[in-house]
């Protein structure tokens, strides 16, 4: 009986590589499609409006982001809970805006800087008042063309 | 597992969708006043006031929300003085003369809601676009909102474009969007 060998204790089978490559590949898949490009982490609550007159924001490139709202749990301890404005990574106050727009605005290729949008982000919840200074800073700067950034959906919701 | 790394890829590329942000697109007016003072006869303006609790004053009186875009258009479509062929308003001796020189005019009070406001903005956008809807099917047979999402969109080929252009061009000069915004006021009461 020498065909049948007796196998020897602690003698494991290799594992077999050949699936790894598609494993990885399935994992690389998954991460780039669940990858958003986010340019600021949100430091304020932004439940944006509905409305139904809409139109889209094309070409991202072309658009300056404000965004105002309730500080978030986590920074309402140090910023409190009146809605603030958030430009870039960090709050900011009313007089900022100005000099925010200019700078985005200089960042932007020639061509582009006429034709700048600003795009507000805006908590339903924070009041006219904040968003009047912010526009009023805006008018100051020369950037007229704004997009109040809201969902699609019907606008009498927002009255709840 | 090829085969499965395949499927899923093909899955999550049809599934996801660009993220595209979209929102009411509004003007604001530029911070130097004009040279000359433009004198605007009062029934050429329709006067929205929202107060801190939501409530609107529609030309000094209370309104529902609801009935806004109804009396936006009303107004508008007027035509008093006749000079407006394709108005089909009531030609109210007290409204608006002509849609090219009917104004509305939004004042908010410092604590109105930011979503109030939003909807009225919406309403009020609402109300031109259905009155260009209408001229815009009039003319060439289809939706004013349809045609002007064609022309913005910049995977239109520009022989369609520059053809649009000029239809879109021509319904914005027959209801011009001549919506403005007043400072806010700080009333108290």
């Amino acid at each position: 009986m020498a065909k049948f060998n007796k196998k020897k204790d602690g003698d494991l089978p290799a594992v077999s590589t050949a699936s790894l490559p598609d494993i990885v590949f399935m994992l690389l898949f998954f991460f780039m499609t669940v990858t958003t490009m986010k340019d600021s982490s949100l430091m304020v609550e932004n439940t944006l409006p509905n409305a139904s007159e809409i139109k889209k924001l094309e070409k991202k490139d072309r658009v300056i982001y404000i965004y105002v709202g309730k500080p978030t749990s986590q920074y309402q301890k140090v910023f409190g809970s009146e809605p603030k404005i958030q430009l870039n990574d960090k709050f900011a106050s009313v007089s900022e805006i100005g000099d925010f727009i200019l700078q985005e605005r200089a960042k932007k290729p020639q061509e582009l800087q006429n034709v700048l949008t600003t795009a507000l982000k805006v908590d339903k919840e924070a009041n006219m008042g904040l968003i009047s200074d912010i526009k009023q800073e805006l008018r100051k700067v020369n950037a007229l063309k704004v997009n109040y950034t809201t969902y699609e959906g019907d606008a009498f919701r927002n009255l709840q | 597992m090829a085969d499965i790394a395949f499927l899923l890829l093909i899955f999550f590329l049809v599934t996801t969708t660009i993220e595209t942000d979209a929102g009411l697109d509004r003007m604001l007016p530029p911070i130097e006043p004009p040279d000359t003072d433009v004198i605007i006869r009062q029934k050429n303006i329709f006067t929205v006031n929202i107060n801190k609790n939501g409530q609107l004053l529609v030309e000094e009186q209370l309104m529902d929300l609801k009935d806004l875009r109804e009396a936006a258009i009303a107004f508008l479509d007027n035509g008093a003085d006749g000079s407006c062929a394709y108005c089909k308003g009531r030609r109210d001796e007290s409204s608006s003369d002509n849609p090219t020189k009917a104004i509305i005019s939004l004042k908010n009070d410092r604590e109105t809601r930011y979503g109030t406001y939003i909807t009225v903005q919406n309403e009020l956008v609402g109300a031109y676009n259905d009155l260009r809807n209408r001229e815009a099917q009039r003319l060439f047979g289809r939706d004013f909102t349809d045609m002007e999402a064609q022309y913005l969109n910049p995977e239109t080929p520009s022989g369609i474009r520059d053809d649009l252009k000029e239809k879109v061009a021509k319904i914005q000069e027959l209801f011009p969007q001549k919506l403005s915004e007043a400072e806010t006021s700080s009333s108290t009461n």
